[in-house]
């Protein structure tokens, strides 16, 4: 690092100063893109269908999120009226339970499209920290775009109509 | 008639921006001084650009407020029903309005420049206004090609399809349009370090000249970050006030990067210091910014903000972003060697500190913006992520920590150079406070370590904020160094919020039967009744909590269940108590079977501040900009002062002048 002092120490070091800040500069702006890259493979929250959380499912207490259609006749509200268990399935039979304590989505409605975020219990339930539905009669879930041609169809149908 | 006039006064703009950037780019051709034939045109072509760029968001206005249906962006974003004011809000709630606004703020500023900048040399004048109207000019085009708001319907419609619900709320009323403001302000930073760049006058005077709108532009960004953090807290219902959400990180990536030039480029102006590299961030903030409109716009994601935009609109904006900053660095990078180094500073001086706090902020950016796009570029990959608080909040930490400790100390540094023994006393207060309060805390309960961190930091920067002022006349303090003061007082208080929201709210979710009671913290909520009501456009289902602290009367709180008409859909109101230490935040959910009602309660203590010290912050940047403008009113006061002396010397100087 350049240090004031004598003028003559200054002269000395004049041509290093700009290349020393460049330096620092580019030094802890890598180490950032490092930091980032590093923590991005660690914390980022990957998204699972529920026929791939059934074959290959993610470490219990992992932060991922699921997303399938709420199968019809699965949502069953606990004793207390504030906890949900439901069933969440996708392209196959493959179906993940799912429990939720919160106020559930203005729009979460049986055979319709939803993403949990949440982990995996040691039960093999999947509990979720918040619900994400359809916003409004446009918005559909970015994970849900690539769905199966039937799901997707019948997403799309879900979605535009609005509620009945 | 009105949006036909509309359409033609936008392209008439287009051909001044062109005429504009034409002319101001022959001022670079003949040297400093001679008279350019072409470059008058500069400043009357941007003023005149500003004039009819505004006059066509007026119109679209009009239209709107008279809810004109043949015009195809108020048949599909409007309803005659909707209330006045939802109607003219709408306007810029939909993307053709939006980036009318966009370009609008942006013509409209460059006029300013254009009538009010007289000190710096004509060429840099031209070579900036130029820049400006280049800038303009491509989103011109977007506008004119792709996005046409004064497009008609081959049939009037006979009623229009609404606005998003979300959207109806006063708070649209003011963040986007500051948001924007803030964000084109920081087009004419850009286009001023691309003037001095390429005429080379990377100077103090320069740094003058660019500040106020610098410190412009980051006010209202301060401003709209703020308004929108408390309206996504109150109107989405889920309790937070900052989400990581990818649409309010492209508005926090130019705050991070104009609050690095602004404190650079008062460096340059008082130091004649980082030439260089203020011009880089004047480059870096309106990339951050256009790439803000990007990611907003182009419809690469899914929000409440991304009004369903088809991806030939995403391209355009994708090669224009591309075009301006793939073109501003490579000037850079051809210029830069050519700028003479400014002057030399120790490590340990107020220089010092504001450059590792540059290089900071800087670094805060790049995992924010890493954070952002990481999403898009895995998806390309066909792996879909999401990217939330447990990657932004300890990364972003790593940096912000040094940064608010340095922050504490910079201050109270001298210029170009200092013995850290000078201010021994002022670190020992900041470190004993510190630690106090971390250890005050710690005593009474154990909490996450980041907002334990916060509770410690927060009372620390509050002291250092004011210690510059220890010793001082304070009468005779600037109002720069007021507002510096006050901003960084700010910083302590928002900061002060989110560690309290972060350590001790609480939080009580249960279904209620009508006359039933939860407590939560020091408040007990009965449930007296759930009845309907109904609003201009909307039906609900509104709850009556009576909310009692410990033994006092109950207040009455009423959030709602809202189901809009048009178009449908459904959105939760909660509801705010404001104590002067938190706030009681109340949603209403969905009815359970047996009749019973959900509720969810929180307390949180002290999050008003993280609001309240936004404001601060902002408070301060204007401070700072009056105390500027004060100085050079008086600074042209004084040179028209000593003229008018000379010119009375000159005229005695025919007489004899007695000898003294």
């Amino acid at each position: 690092m350049p240090r004031g002092g004598a003028e003559k120490e200054q002269g000395m070091k004049a041509k290093h100063q700009r290349l020393v800040l460049v330096v620092i500069a580019v030094l802890a702006i890598v180490g950032a893109g490092l930091l980032a890259a590093w923590s991005l493979r660690n914390q980022a929250n990957y998204f699972y269908l529920p026929e791939q959380m059934a074959s290959d499912p993610p470490e219990v207490g992992q932060a991922v999120r699921l997303g399938g259609m709420v199968q019809a006749g699965s949502i069953k509200t606990a004793a207390d009226g504030v906890t949900v268990d439901f069933m969440v399935t996708g392209n196959t039979d493959a179906a993940i339970p799912v429990r939720y304590s919160g106020i559930l989505p203005d729009l979460f409605v049986e055979n319709s499209g939803v993403v949990a975020e949440g982990s995996l219990g040691p039960d093999g339930v999947f509990i979720a920290t918040n619900l994400l539905a359809k916003h409004d009669e446009n918005y559909v879930p970015k994970e849900l775009e690539g769905m199966g041609t039937k799901e997707a169809a019948k997403m799309a149908a879900d979605t535009t109509v609005g509620l009945d | 008639m009105i949006a036909e006039i509309g359409l033609a006064a936008l392209w008439l703009a287009a051909a001044l921006a062109v005429l504009q950037m034409v002319s101001g780019a022959m001022a670079l051709r003949v040297p400093e001084g001679e008279a350019a034939p072409l470059a008058i045109y500069t400043r009357p072509a941007a003023i005149v650009q500003a004039f009819l760029a505004v006059l066509a968001f007026f119109l679209l206005l009009y239209s709107f407020a008279v809810t004109d249906l043949s015009i195809k962006l108020v048949a599909t974003n409007s309803h005659s029903m909707k209330p006045l004011i939802y109607k003219l809000t709408g306007t810029w709630g939909n993307h053709e309005g939006s980036m009318l606004l966009w370009v609008g703020v942006l013509a409209a500023s460059g006029g300013l420049l254009a009538a009010f900048e007289k000190r710096l040399p004509e060429r840099t004048m031209g070579a900036t206004l130029a820049v400006q109207g280049f800038v303009a000019l491509g989103f011109y085009a977007f506008l004119l090609l792709s996005s046409n708001p004064f497009e008609r319907l081959p049939v009037p419609a006979v009623e229009g399809t609404g606005l998003n619900p979300l959207l109806q709320d006063i708070g649209l009323a003011i963040h986007p349009p500051t948001l924007y403001a803030g964000y084109v302000g920081l087009s004419v930073a850009f286009s001023l370090a691309m003037g001095a760049l390429l005429t080379r006058e990377v100077n103090p005077s320069f740094a003058r000249a660019m500040r106020p709108w610098v410190l412009g532009a980051w006010v209202l960004l301060t401003l709209g970050i703020t308004a929108g953090s408390f309206w996504a807290y109150y109107e989405l219902g889920w309790g937070g006030w900052w989400f990581w959400d990818p649409v309010e990180n492209a508005s926090l990536m130019p705050w991070l990067a104009a609050t690095a030039l602004m404190h650079s480029v008062s460096v340059l102006a008082a130091r004649d210091a980082l030439r260089t590299w203020t011009i880089m961030l004047g480059v870096l903030a309106f990339s951050m910014s256009m790439l803000g409109t990007f990611l907003v716009r182009s419809g690469v994601l899914t929000s409440v903000h991304a009004f369903a935009v088809d991806p030939e609109r995403g391209s355009f904006i994708l090669a224009l972003l591309g075009l301006y900053i793939g073109g501003a660095f490579t000037i850079f990078a051809l210029r830069a060697g050519a700028v003479a180094e400014g002057k030399r500073f120790a490590a340990t001086s107020r220089e010092g500190a504001l450059v590792f706090n540059n290089v900071m902020l800087s670094a805060i950016l790049a995992i924010v913006l890493l954070g952002t796009l990481y999403p898009l570029l895995t998806e390309a990959f066909d792996v879909r992520v999401s990217v939330g608080p447990p990657y932004f909040n300890p990364a972003s930490a790593i940096f912000a920590i040094p940064m608010l400790l340095v922050m504490a100390v910079g201050p109270l540094l001298r210029w170009r150079a200092d013995k850290p023994a000078r201010i021994q006393f002022e670190m020992l207060l900041i470190a004993a406070v510190l630690i106090g309060a971390i250890a005050l805390v710690s005593f009474f309960g154990s909490y996450p370590f980041l907002p334990l961190l916060g509770l410690g930091l927060a009372p620390a920067l509050a002291v250092a904020a004011v210690l510059p002022l220890r010793g001082r006349n304070l009468r005779r303090v600037p109002a720069a160094t007021w507002g510096m003061v006050l901003a960084h007082f700010g910083v302590a208080v928002s900061l002060f919020g989110m560690a309290c929201e972060g350590a001790f709210t609480q939080e009580r979710l249960a279904a209620v039967a009508p006359g039933g009671t939860e407590q939560v913290g020091d408040f007990s909520v009965t449930l007296e009744s759930v009845a309907p009501v109904a609003g201009p456009n909307w039906t609900a289902i509104e709850a009556r909590l009576a909310v009692r602290q410990g033994d006092g009367e109950p207040v009455i709180l009423s959030p709602q269940a809202r189901n809009f008409w048009s178009p449908p859909q459904a959105t939760s109101e909660s509801a705010l108590l404001t104590k002067w230490n938190g706030q009681l935040y109340a949603v209403i959910g969905n009815q359970a079977e047996d009749g019973r009602w959900q509720i969810r309660v929180w307390w949180k203590p002290f999050v008003t501040f993280i609001w309240y010290g936004g404001i601060l912050i902002a408070l301060g940047g204007v401070l700072a900009i009056a105390g500027r403008v004060r100085v050079d009113v008086k600074r042209r006061k004084a040179v028209k002062l000593g003229d008018a002396r000379r010119a009375d010397l000159e005229a005695l100087g025919a007489a004899p002048v007695p000898a003294e």
